[in-house]
């Protein structure tokens, strides 16, 4: 495609990464980099040690490893899935938050197994999962699953790519290195926006985008399977896989809001992200936060209501030990959001990240009181004297590896900012084709 | 190399044949299986001088010495074979609750069998209060070895598995450590090898699933039911240890359990003392039964007679939380 002068002006305003990298955006990197290498400095003393290094005991063997596999995977699913979704929408708006949805998705279903992996107590062994494999139990679902998901969505989001990546590859005034260049072209695998090829690129990628809607459901359902057909007390719940699904949106949608926030502000973007999208993504978390609510309200009534023996002693546990922690997830992670994002006088930019946040935080913690004390109130009641056997509490190995897990996601993110721009050039100039055509038209 | 194996594992059926001989015949009935499970009288003499008349499975009637049976030589049982389990075996446990008194021989003696470390308890004893008006009674628990073990379905590997006689055991050289198993546990009867221990470096034997010995760090430990000990006709290490006869041990098939010192028919203890399982209602099908501790031979009392760090896991239950008030404790 031969550029004109105002796509090339908007390759120039959309690209400001790609060319040259600001001092403060090398002290970001630094300092990313710093939080990474600290997790893995925990991660190689993990290694060697054995997980004895970590607040996992006997009891409680699954900890905020596992807090941060259900949350870094949920978002990824429902980035998948509302990525999916707004494929079929046709509409303007979509271009400039898409982009974020896609790498969002991708980066969080890298990183998410990460933290299942350091669950493991003989890392050596992982191809024995291969070797002796046994179909019968929901880990394997879950490895098949995550693996399909995996590549569809690295699929989806190349295909999403490559008209970029040849718009790229024609700007010859962008001031990028030889070797930049060269990948834009190789990445472009000889797109050229003739019709046919934009025709078969359309077709693929309305089909992937189904698929990866398809895949989060299957993926994400096997995962609340890995719970909920236990016989815990608290896991053992018919309605665990919607409500992952609901509650994965959930923290999805305000993963999104925050990332649009950070990106928005630092990159100046205010043209492309505008308030209409800030609206929109925060009407959508006030309808999942209703139906996560609805979900999380039926989950513990239920139990409440009936109180089976072993789950009042696991409600007695939430509602003592672990009080603030059930009143910051579960009401303030949920009424709060609900309160800012129902008043369309409080709906502003600012309010709906800060309840994004919000949400953010009460999720996590919501996970955690989903895992950790389910573990701690077995059926057998623990008579243990060391203290460590009987409550769980995290050690710095397992926070340093949780907030790297945090840290390499913004890492990545930055860095591929540096590869891609953000806002897809591709949509941007198409709906202005389109919009001149109607224009030339009338 | 390869033939000696083949003769062992020979060795080792023909074994396995004679205790099935035994079962099937009707004249020896319970001497043998006393016979089978207590081996200290006879050990020491070549020749015990005792014959036992044995059906074959062609129908011949043989006679065999005693000694023959009980002191089966010690043979390796690699991790493949450790997977079939005893054929026609179907082993049961069976704890009288009404018997024990926390005297601990059981953990003592399980630990010093599987080489464990004083913390470290395949056995344990927990001291239960179903509700604030029950009795508190004394209550052993290993593992259930479940006829339905959600462990063994939730194993991606096959590291844990279900044998023919009903033996749920753990290859700790199939083991990837990922703990799906002790969270699917509903008797929290799983433990992890959490850091290196010296112990575990001890490579002297090879490794067998069946002794649970040594250890691995990053894989996945529970009582096993001592199949090596079963494979020479000799009672699980809990059993043989407890000075009450507190557990039972034996075959269901055979409908014969032992403590050692007395052998019953496993239907008639059940059917007589109102045996029961463990959390019935989970559906895992335990073969640990429990005889309720009715008309209690020792007061409860008697099982706080033990190390002050043993006492204080006991410090939530109800009563002792009430005899502490009253500064009975």
């Amino acid at each position: 495609m031969i550029l004109n002068n105002n796509h090339k002006a908007l390759v120039t305003e959309l690209t400001p990464m790609l060319e040259k990298s600001s001092r403060s955006f090398y002290i970001w990197i630094a300092i990313l980099t710093g939080f990474v290498t600290l997790g893995f400095v925990a991660f190689v003393i993990q290694m060697v040690q054995g997980q004895i290094v970590t607040g996992m005991r006997d009891n409680v063997v699954w900890g905020i490893y596992e807090v941060n596999f259900i949350l870094f995977v949920g978002v990824s699913y429902s980035g998948a899935f509302i990525s999916g979704i707004l494929h079929f929408i046709q509409s303007r708006r979509k271009n400039s938050v898409s982009r974020i949805i896609e790498i969002i998705t991708v980066l969080c279903l890298c990183i998410g197994p990460i933290f299942i992996l350091l669950c493991i107590g003989r890392l050596d062994r992982l191809h024995y999962l291969f070797l002796y494999p046994r179909i019968q139990s929901p880990i394997t679902w879950d490895i098949l699953a995550i693996m399909t998901d995996l590549v569809g969505c690295f699929i989806y989001l190349y295909l999403t790519f490559i008209p970029d990546f040849a718009i790229l590859r024609d700007s010859d005034h962008l001031k990028i290195p030889a070797w930049k260049k060269k990948l834009y072209k190789t990445l472009a695998i000889g797109y050229h926006h003739t019709p046919s090829q934009k025709k078969r690129l359309h077709k693929i990628t309305k089909t992937m985008s189904a698929m990866v809607i398809a895949l989060a459901i299957v993926a994400y359902t096997v995962l609340a399977w890995i719970f909920s057909l236990t016989l815990q007390p608290g896991w053992n719940s018919t309605i665990f896989a919607p409500y992952f699904i609901i509650g994965g949106i959930y923290t999805g949608v305000a993963v999104i809001i925050l990332v649009m926030y950070v990106v928005r502000r630092t990159l100046n973007l205010e043209k492309y992200i505008d308030k209409s999208h800030f609206t929109i993504a925060g009407l959508v978390l006030l309808v999942f936060s209703l139906v996560y609510g609805y979900f999380t309200f039926s989950e513990y009534f239920a139990r409440w209501f009936s109180h089976k023996t072993i789950d009042e002693k696991l409600l007695n546990t939430l509602f003592t030990r672990y009080f603030w922690t059930f009143i910051i997830a579960n009401y303030i992670g949920i009424l709060v959001p609900i309160a800012i994002l129902f008043f369309k006088k409080l709906r502003t930019i600012r309010n709906i990240t800060i309840a994004a946040l919000i949400v953010l935080i009460g999720s996590w913690l919501n996970r955690y009181l989903i895992i950790i004390p389910t573990l701690e109130t077995p059926y057998i009641p623990i008579q243990d004297t060391r203290i460590d056997y009987v409550f769980y509490s995290a050690t710095w190995i397992e926070w340093a590896l949780v907030i790297s897990g945090f840290a390499a996601f913004m890492l990545f993110f930055s860095l591929l900012l540096k590869i891609v721009p953000i806002i897809p050039l591709s949509g941007i100039i198409e709906s202005e084709n389109e919009s001149t055509t109607i224009t030339n038209d009338q | 190399m390869e033939d000696n194996k083949k003769g062992k594992s020979t060795n080792r059926r023909n074994f396995l044949k004679l205790g099935l001989m035994s079962s099937v015949s009707a004249i020896a009935g319970t001497t043998i299986l006393s016979s089978l499970t207590s081996d200290d009288e006879t050990s020491g003499h070549s020749h015990s001088g005792e014959k036992i008349r044995l059906l074959t499975t062609d129908g011949k009637i043989v006679e065999v010495d005693a000694k023959s049976i009980n002191n089966y030589p010690e043979a390796h049982i690699t991790p493949e074979e450790s997977r079939k389990g005893i054929p026609n075996k179907h082993f049961v446990m069976v704890i009288d609750l009404a018997k024990c008194k926390n005297a601990r021989k059981c953990v003592e003696g399980c630990q010093k069998g599987h080489n464990l470390d004083p913390d470290e308890e395949f056995m344990k004893v927990h001291l239960m209060q179903d509700h604030e008006e029950g009795a508190p009674y004394w209550f052993p628990k290993g593992c259930f070895h479940c006829d339905q073990p959600p462990c063994v379905t939730v194993c991606p590997t096959g590291a844990t598995f279900k044998r023919e006689d009903g033996i749920v055991l753990i290859d700790n050289d199939r083991c990837i450590g990922c703990k799906f198993c002790i969270t699917s546990c509903p008797y929290s009867a799983r433990q992890f090898n959490w850091g290196h221990k010296d112990k575990y470096d001890d490579k002297s034997q090879p490794y067998s699933p069946e002794t649970s010995t040594p250890g691995t760090v990053g894989t996945v430990t529970k009582c096993d039911f001592c199949p090596d000990l079963l494979r020479q006709g000799k009672l699980p290490y809990c059993a043989s240890s407890c000075p009450m006869g507190v557990i039972y041990f034996g075959d269901k098939n055979e409908d014969i359990v032992t403590n050692g010192d007395e052998t019953v028919r496993f239907s008639e203890l059940i059917a007589a003392r109102g045996g029961y399982r463990h959390l019935e209602h989970l559906g895992t099908k335990p073969n640990v039964y429990y005889l309720p501790a009715v008309n209690r031979q020792f007061p409860l009392e008697r099982g706080f007679n033990v190390d002050e760090k043993i006492m204080d896991r006991y410090k939530d239950v109800p009563l002792i939380k009430k005899l502490k008030e009253e500064g009975k404790l």
